[in-house]
């Protein structure tokens, strides 16, 4: 017999915290940091060759470029968070602009009308595809695929004969058309600047009174600081430009509302949950096929709102718009940027992140001038990679885990 | 024993299951009484996890009678064991490893501020946090960040979240099958402990386990099944490891074949 209960010990590891800190940094706890690095590395490299890359007028249609995918991205992250998968973001997104043009341009309806229906379209079409895969356990690959598949035959029967449909209302094009003046801009950043300030100052306030262990306050202000200064240079580049433009802030507020539901409600929680053990969920509690087909909901609704971008964007929407290589980047993006194809493991803002990696190098190559063939490649190189670290690192978390 | 002139906690009279031809349970009477250990023990196929299955509610009995603290009950389902008082931690202890302790704890039963963030199902993680760390406190569960993902603890830290998430409904008697199995010694000693803490903590605990040491280290009594029937309901410090033993195998007990 052992001494039971006469030494219990504590089964913590001692190790030096750089050491931890490299550990972490491999084991993609540090992920978006790695990423950030790796888009300064793709920056600086584009701008020794050709200095326009990092023009503000370029940097301006970056982040215009990058609207559409990062929104649909954004419904991706979530089937991610799952464990799943949605391959029909791409022709979803092109079936509900088509949706949006036609009733717009051709029959006349109102722009908001015609948005409205859009949206409401994508979601109907994440309901069918949810309910499809929750109910006949079908795998989300396989509905997904098949979406892929019949989506676009509905895109093309709804565009008819012409093929293509011009948008000529304003409204739709001031989507992405639509710039503020310098002072708005200003206003836009130091406000947001300050309610984080606050959001952080108040929430650490708010745990130091229960006597829990709260971040050190000169961590919090370099925080501070750090927002303070992205917000600020972004800001001043875009108003170096045409101004702050309104697809940004479409595409920040719909990140800004994903993160707070991702890691502040009970559904998100959930979300989290499910991708990370749907039977330790089912068991807790939670209704694990509603939570699937709401995000599959989100998903296809995300993909819609992206493809009325990406429409206003291009002032029309056409036989190939939501094909290509669109879907492709659209879930390469976040898993660049680190969310996890295990579930469980992600967040809202590597939809950003991603698309703007994605966008750098296929913006980059195009001002050098490299044709479509090495662009897929290298984009394909880029994905290849990422996911080869994210397997690594699930590897690495394993090994670091149970002891 | 704290216990006499109190009710049971848990007591089960006459109780049968039966899987088509298979008769996993015949007959059984069982009692927990308050801040006891019980041990469960037999050998496989004994019908150790058909009874806690059957108490737990996911196998409801086919016929005897089942009494929580004195009031005659009926359990078809889990929701309604859980209502009752009675926590369940199986074996493969149900946590999601890319969550941190406290919303392991809460999982399922999140807790949300009052007006508008209870609308909108908004997390007070600050009082959640707050109450993981009393409870583990109380417990002396030594876990020392609660923000850490469960899924880099050791099996012995992993046990005591998931007993620990057991308790948060302030459960009467808690279930816990086969909490050392595939644990090393150190980790095993501080389940043991913890379970020990439960029992000083008013709760009735029920404890499946193959390993005798482990079983006379915490148990107030021994309860052997044999082949679905009540083999012996050993005191713990009244017996020794080859009469439980005895009874397991059949070669010999005090209560079997009644």
């Amino acid at each position: 017999m052992t001494a039971h209960g006469a030494s219990v010990g504590e089964d913590v590891e001692v190790e030096s915290p750089r050491l931890d800190l490299l550990r972490r940094f491999i084991a993609g706890d540090l992920a978006e940091l790695r990423v950030v690095m790796a888009l300064a590395v793709i920056w600086a490299i584009f701008y020794i060759q050709e200095p326009r890359f990092l023009s503000s007028v370029n940097l301006s249609n970056l982040v215009l470029q990058m609207t559409a995918v990062g929104l649909v991205s954004i419904g991706v992250v979530l089937v991610l968070l799952l464990g799943e998968i949605d391959l029909s973001v791409g022709a979803v997104s092109g079936l509900c602009a088509a949706i949006m043009a036609v009733l717009n341009v051709k029959h006349g309806w109102s722009p908001y009308l015609a948005i409205g229906a859009s949206v409401l379209a994508g979601t109907a079409i994440g309901l069918f595809q949810g309910t499809v895969f929750t109910r006949f356990a079908v795998p989300s690959f396989v509905v997904t695929l098949a979406g892929l598949l019949a989506w676009p035959g509905a895109h093309l029967e709804i565009l008819g004969e012409t093929g293509t449909v011009n948008l000529n209302d304003p409204k739709i094009l001031g989507l992405t058309g639509t710039f503020y003046s310098d002072t708005v801009g200003w206003i836009f950043g130091l406000a947001a600047i300050a309610i984080y300030a606050v959001l952080a100052l108040l929430g650490r306030q708010r745990r130091l009174q229960q006597g829990l262990s709260a971040p050190q306050l000169g961590l919090l202000v370099m925080r501070i600081g750090l927002v303070t200064v992205a917000v600020l240079v972004a800001i001043w580049v875009l108003n170096d430009d045409r101004g702050l433009p309104l697809a940004a802030l479409i595409l920040v507020g719909f990140c800004l509302l994903f993160f707070y539901i991702t890691t502040r409600t009970r559904f998100g929680r959930h979300i989290f949950a499910v991708g990370g053990n749907a039977e330790a969920a089912r068991r807790a509690g939670i209704k694990v096929t509603r939570v699937r087909v709401i995000v599959f909901m989100l998903a296809s609704t995300m993909a819609a709102i992206g493809g009325i971008m990406f429409a206003s964007r291009l002032l029309a929407v056409n036989q190939s718009s939501g094909a290509g290589d669109f879907l492709l980047l659209a879930i390469a993006g976040p898993v660049i940027a680190g969310t996890s194809l295990f579930g469980g493991r992600g967040s809202v803002w590597h939809a950003l992140l991603g698309a703007l990696v994605i966008q750098s190098i296929s913006n980059g190559m195009d001002l050098l001038g490299y044709s479509s063939p090495v662009k897929f490649m290298v984009t394909g190189g880029v994905l290849l990679l990422a996911v080869v670290i994210d397997a690594i690192a699930r590897r690495q978390r394993q090994a670091a885990g149970r002891v | 024993m704290n216990d006499s002139g109190n009710t049971p906690v848990l007591s089960l009279k006459g109780v049968s299951k039966s899987f088509g031809p298979v008769e996993a349970l015949s007959d059984v009477d069982f009692e927990v009484n308050p801040a006891e250990v019980v041990a469960l023990v037999g050998d496989n196929g004994a019908g150790k996890s058909t009874l806690v299955k059957t108490i737990a509610g996911i196998h409801p009995a086919d016929s005897g009678t089942i009494s929580f603290e004195g009031e005659e009950v009926t359990i078809h389902g889990p929701t309604d064991a859980v209502k009752l008082g009675i926590a369940t931690v199986y074996q493969d202890l149900a946590l999601c490893d890319n969550l941190d302790v406290v919303e392991n704890l809460f999982l399922g039963r999140e807790e949300s501020g009052d007006g508008p963030a209870a609308v909108v199902g908004q997390l007070d993680e600050v009082g959640m946090e707050k109450q993981t760390g009393e409870l583990l406190q109380n417990l002396a569960v030594t876990i020392t960040d609660v923000r850490a993902e469960v899924g880099t603890m050791s099996g012995g830290q992993r046990q005591q979240v998931a007993i620990a998430r057991s308790l948060l409904g302030d459960p009467k008697l808690v279930m816990l099958d086969e909490p050392t199995a595939a644990l090393g010694v150190r980790q095993t000693a501080q389940v043991l402990a913890l379970i020990k803490r439960l029992k000083e903590h008013g709760h009735a605990v029920l404890v499946i386990s193959h390993n005798l040491a482990d079983v006379f280290e915490v148990a107030d009594r021994i309860y052997v099944l044999r082949l679905g029937r009540k083999a012996g309901d050993f005191t713990a410090d009244q017996t020794n490891q080859e009469q439980v033993v005895g009874a397991i195998t059949g070669a010999k007990g005090n209560g079997g074949g009644r």
